[in-house]
């Protein structure tokens, strides 16, 4: 709280980036602890959570007032008018200590308190338990087995305690693999494909330079291709482009040789680092932030980013991936430099692609616990949770969701989740509002065609949508309701119609049953409430969720209509509708 | 001439490829006057194969030493392939289709031979004709009338019989105002906006000439506009060519209305792109599409260098020009551009779209469709002769229709909710336009479908369309009535490739297509528990 100087603002504006009469909002900021906060004169609220702040510029003062941009990295970009320059610059300070915390005791998910008692908060962290997946995946069986060597995290600090290995690889081939591999990290099981007993392994880059050799990591290579009882070769896929790979040989790392593995197969893919893919998104979010661009700048601009290039690389990985599990039934070991960013995207949305069950809603959280959390995909630096290096932040989770997305278009009904439930998880592993993304290791933690929607979606006169999803989703449960309704009701009837002698006129029938069946009163009621807002909902659909508020908006815009007339006089009518 | 002097060879063997994800189809081969079929012969199961010959576009030989193999391109963008047995069969069935595919007589097409089952000829012929549509405007408005001075289309032979003009203005003032507009297009009705009591109006470009002459009725015409619509409003003239473009239009007898001679009237110029240029974009765009073997950069090149978004982004903001026009600031709107025919009708039929809640419902936008595309004499057959595909290029080509048809999608994508048709029914106006067994896109005006009898001797599409069987194809399960103008977003970020028409031949359908049908079915669940409910709360009260 000793960052806070100033906790409320009135007459603020708020301007939106994509309308060209440069409409705002005036209302007024609060500033609090973990959130800021602006509430406009229709009383809608604006929640920033600090976290998500990725950056706070002060432009140069204007006539209006010191205008404030706050670049956030759920990609929502807010641009205040403050009128006196103090209180603008009171909260510039507050939030640049606000958001950039040194420690992670001062991280959000320290205080947040959801209500929640001990045991329910104990349940929440046991809703996954990784050993069940293993399990469901159909290991340990005759070919794998769980290790207990990494127990004390004594050979890998970056993986986690419990790790599956081929049963022939002894501990010692084991220890003398990983001190071939960068960080320790040593190959080991991240997928069995049970019908086609082939494995999805990972690993970092081995220390091979120009010409050492290690037994023991032959010696294990071969364990996991003698695994697969179907095939026996394996491919090992280095990830990186090959020149990356080369270079990182002058440095005494590099890349296996095939001479001297046996029954290998190497393949490079060819997926950048993070620093490209850093730079990349950066440049998409210059051209995504840009109003009124041309045809060509737009597209040449989405080009120039790499983007879709990125995006397009991880896929063509993964299912280079997948069609060697299923149509060759061969094994495949996948590693980058550190094999906790490429590989983990490779090896999850491998997975993804093979197994429906990391398509469900719980698979899918199974999934980003197993091969991001637990493999120690470097969360907190990547994201940027604390002040630390930011060339260690890059966007590689967001990466592998647009992915995800992508399959969902082009399968929407493969998957149980949709487009917002991707976006929660984004809008999460920034937020720092629960533990799970916290931290970048198991160990340190005993303590996106592109994705349109998740860029823009806080522009609101850039998307005037309609939710179909919310649409559909109402209506199914209204239906699922009205079911229920009709079986009870219908039940209800039967029991009436042993009871009463007469029972053949349904009016006397249901005057009969009234009175004694209160449970088919509060039924009927029970309907009523869930029909009418439902009802309501279908009605309103554009007018009642803020996120689609855009008639009201433009009634506004429009009826202040000055900029409208000027334009339409100069002929140079500029428009944002 | 008989189509049997075309037809070379009647039969042959063959195998049909259909792109990548059907399986090819082996069996006998039929030329008929219109059709090509494909009997897969006794033993196969499979349903006979049948291809419309006058939706061909192009077609291309090729001979090996015991066979041919002929690559057929077609107007709705599908790439056929079909191996023939035998070099010199090949050869005259390519012959044969080539010949059949190019006829140019209308009374010779197939519609005119076309008797489907279950329709009657002339049902639905008098569905739309303007008449109907001035029993909507008379409700609203005094100030129109409904005038024959076309009845014989010698005042414009571009116009149907009947026009909705003002009130004031006689019918020798419109036959005088006619002469002094290109085609005789003179200023007629297209959109009466009840709520603000504006108009949308539309005509050819004046023929001022070098000598910038003036005609007295058409000036009086343009004021009767403004004073219909209310004392004292302005009116604005959006020009769909660049201020450019209208001055030397001029050289050539045309040109744009002087301001002194309009009171009252502004004249904006918001250029959009036309014939071959529109053409080329669309020819250009269908080739990046086609391309399979292409990285994601050079994709993102060839979409940017065909400039098709950019057209459509164009076409939806002038259309928003002229809809803010008259909802927000009250004015009337002239829209024309040179021949009235083309671009002005893209502007107006837009702009009610956005505006009008009516023209978004499966009738209204068939309504709309014959209204102020078909009956206001969108040349369909010098357009649509030809589609991405051919060779031949006439200077008369231009997908104009596609271009609205892609803005109509662009506004169902961000507003899934507020039209009554699907993507379903666009997709069936294209590849009608294009080439169809009916007659409603034939010919190029009115007038010359009166001459070829289109009307009593073809079947109409509406009637073809508004079939029970053809209800889960066109319409959109999800659609509540929204009375509200629907602004479309034109930033290029929300805009996006039509992919369900350009890539629609070339990426596996089903997993969309099985969704839909999930929609469909959570709809129609959701009807029929909604039908049981009333007999449940019918016996509410006597509880």
């Amino acid at each position: 709280m000793e960052h806070i100087r100033t906790t409320k603002v009135e007459q603020v504006k708020l301007l939106d980036r994509f309308s060209t009469s440069n409409k705002s909002l005036t209302g007024t900021l609060y500033l609090t602890a973990t959130h800021l906060l602006f509430i406009d004169s229709h009383q809608k609220e604006t929640w920033i959570l600090h976290h998500h702040i990725a950056l706070v510029e002060k432009l140069a003062l204007t006539t209006s007032g010191c205008p404030l941009v706050i670049q956030c990295k759920n990609f929502r970009i807010v641009h205040f008018i403050v009128p006196r320059e103090r209180d603008c610059h009171d909260i510039y300070n507050s939030l640049l200590q606000l958001s950039k915390q040194a420690k992670y005791e001062d991280l959000y998910a320290f205080s947040y308190n959801p209500k929640q008692n001990d045991s329910e908060r104990l349940r929440g962290w046991q809703l996954i338990d990784l050993a069940e997946e293993y399990k469901r995946m159909g290991v340990p069986n005759s070919n794998w087995q769980l290790s207990d060597a990494n127990r004390e995290y004594k050979i890998c600090e970056t993986y986690p305690r419990e790790l599956y290995v081929p049963r022939i690889a002894s501990k010692p081939i084991i220890v003398g693999s990983s001190k071939f591999r960068s960080k320790g990290r040593f190959p080991v099981l991240s997928y069995y494909h049970e019908h086609k007993e082939a494995a999805i392994c990972r690993c970092s880059q081995p220390l091979s330079g120009f010409s050492a050799r290690c037994l023991e990591d032959e010696h294990l290579l071969q364990a996991i291709s003698k695994a697969n009882p179907v095939n026996r070769y394996m491919y090992v896929m280095d990830t990186r482009p090959k020149l990356n790979a080369m270079a990182n040989r002058a440095a005494g790392k590099g890349y296996e040789n095939e001479d001297n593995y046996s029954n290998i197969r190497f393949q490079f893919v060819g997926i950048e680092n993070i620093h490209v893919m850093r730079s990349s998104l950066q440049k998409l979010l210059e051209v995504n932030g840009t109003k009124g661009l041309s045809v060509s700048d737009f597209y040449s601009g989405l080009e120039s980013s790499g983007w879709l290039r990125h995006i397009k690389a991880v896929m063509d990985a993964a299912i280079f991936l997948a069609k060697a599990i299923t149509v060759e039934s061969a094994s495949v070991l996948v590693h980058c430099s550190d094999g906790w960013d490429r590989t983990s995207q490779v090896c999850s949305l491998g997975s993804l692609l093979l197994d429906s069950y990391y398509r469900t809603i719980k698979g899918f959280m199974v999934l980003i616990e197993k091969d991001w959390i637990s493999f120690g995909h470097k969360f907190s630096e990547r994201c940027g949770h604390l002040d630390g290096d930011p060339k260690e932040v890059s966007p590689v989770f967001t990466q592998f969701l647009e992915c995800v997305w992508h399959l969902t278009e082009q399968f929407p009904q493969a998957f149980e989740f949709n487009e917002a439930f991707l976006l929660q998880i984004h809008e999460h592993i920034h937020s720092c509002q629960f533990g799970n993304f916290l931290g970048n290791c198991q160990k340190e933690r005993e303590e996106l065609k592109f994705w349109r929607n998740m860029y823009h979606q806080f522009d609101r006169t850039l998307h005037p949508r309609q939710s179909v999803f919310n649409i559909i989703t109402n209506m199914n449960e209204q239906n699922k309701q009205l079911e229920k309704d009709i079986k009870d009701l219908e039940s209800k009837i039967k029991q009436c119609k042993n009871k009463p002698t007469d029972g053949i006129l349904t009016k006397e029938l249901i005057h009969s049953v009234h009175p004694e069946s209160p449970t088919l009163k509060t039924s009927l009621c029970f309907k009523e409430q869930t029909l009418l807002p439902v009802n309501h909902a279908l009605r309103t659909i554009e007018g009642s969720n803020p996120a689609d508020n855009r008639y009201s908006e433009y009634a506004e815009e429009f009826s202040k209509s000055e900029p409208g007339v000027v334009s339409l006089e100069y002929g140079v009518a500029r428009m944002t509708c | 001439m008989e189509f049997s002097d075309l037809i070379r060879t009647g039969r042959a063997q063959a195998k049909l490829l259909r792109g990548p994800e059907a399986p090819p189809l082996r069996g006998t081969l039929c030329l008929t006057g219109h059709h090509l079929l494909l009997s897969p012969g006794p033993q196969a199961t499979s349903e006979l194969w049948l291809l419309l010959l006058r939706s061909v576009d192009s077609i291309e030989k090729r001979v090996a030493s015991d066979s041919g193999t002929i690559t057929l391109r077609c107007k709705d963008l599908r790439v056929l392939q079909l191996e023939i047995e035998g070099v010199e069969a090949s050869l005259d069935i390519a012959r044969s289709i080539e010949a059949l595919s190019s006829l140019e007589s209308v009374i010779t097409s197939f519609p005119f031979f076309y008797r489907p089952k279950g329709l009657r000829l002339g049902d639905a012929w008098h569905f739309h004709p303007p008449e109907r549509y001035y029993k909507r405007v008379a409700r609203e408005t005094n100030a129109w009338r409904l005038s024959e001075v076309n009845e014989d289309f010698s005042v414009c032979p571009s116009y149907p019989r009947a026009v909705i003009v003002p009130r004031s203005v006689d019918d020798g003032a419109l036959a005088r105002s006619a002469r002094f507009r290109q085609g005789g297009r003179f200023p007629v009705l297209s959109y009466h906006h009840a709520p603000s009591g504006t108009v949308l109006v539309r005509s050819s470009q004046p023929l001022t000439g070098p000598q910038k002459r003036r005609c007295a009725e058409d000036e009086e015409l343009l004021r009767a506009v403004l004073l219909g619509a209310r004392p004292g409003a302005r009116g604005f003239i959006v020009d769909t060519r660049s201020s450019q473009a209208a001055k030397q239009a001029r050289m050539t007898g045309g040109g744009t209305e002087a301001k002194a001679a309009y009171p009252g009237w502004k004249r904006l110029h918001r250029p959009l792109e036309r014939g071959q240029p529109l053409q080329e974009s669309f020819v250009r765009l269908v080739e990046a599409c086609g391309d399979l073997q292409q990285s994601t950069d050079s994709w993102l090149r060839r979409l940017e260098g065909c400039c098709w978004l950019a057209h459509v982004k164009e076409a939806l903001s002038t259309a928003c020009l002229a809809a803010q026009g008259m909802e927000r600031e009250g004015a009337c709107i002239l829209v024309h551009g040179a021949e009235g025919t083309d671009s002005t009708l893209l502007v107006t039929s837009l702009a009610q779209l956005i505006l009008d809640p009516l023209s978004r419902t499966m009738a209204g936008f068939q309504e709309l469709v014959e209204r102020e595309w078909i009956q206001a004499g969108h040349p369909f057959q010098l357009r649509c002769a030809h589609s991405a595909f051919s060779h031949a290029r006439s200077k008369h080509e231009a997908p104009t229709f596609l271009l609205f048809l892609d803005c109509v999608w662009q506004l169902g994508r961000q507003f899934p909710l507020s039209l009554e048709f699907g993507e379903g029914l666009l997709l069936a106006l294209f590849e009608h336009a294009y080439a169809s067994p009916f007659g409603t896109f034939l010919c190029n005006s009115e007038k010359e479908r009166c001459l070829c009898e289109v009307r009593t001797r073809t079947h109409s599409l509406w009637s073809g369309l508004n079939q029970p069987k053809e209800r889960r194809k066109l319409r959109n399960p999800l659609y509540a009535p929204n009375p509200l103008a629907i602004w479309p977003s034109v930033e290029l970020q929300s805009l996006r490739l039509w992919q369900g028409l350009f890539l629609r031949w070339i990426r596996p359908p089903e997993p969309s297509e099985v969704a839909w049908e999930k929609v469909w079915q959570i709809v129609t669940d959701k009807e029929k528990t909604k039908l049981s409910q009333p007999t449940v709360s019918a016996s509410e009260p006597q509880l």
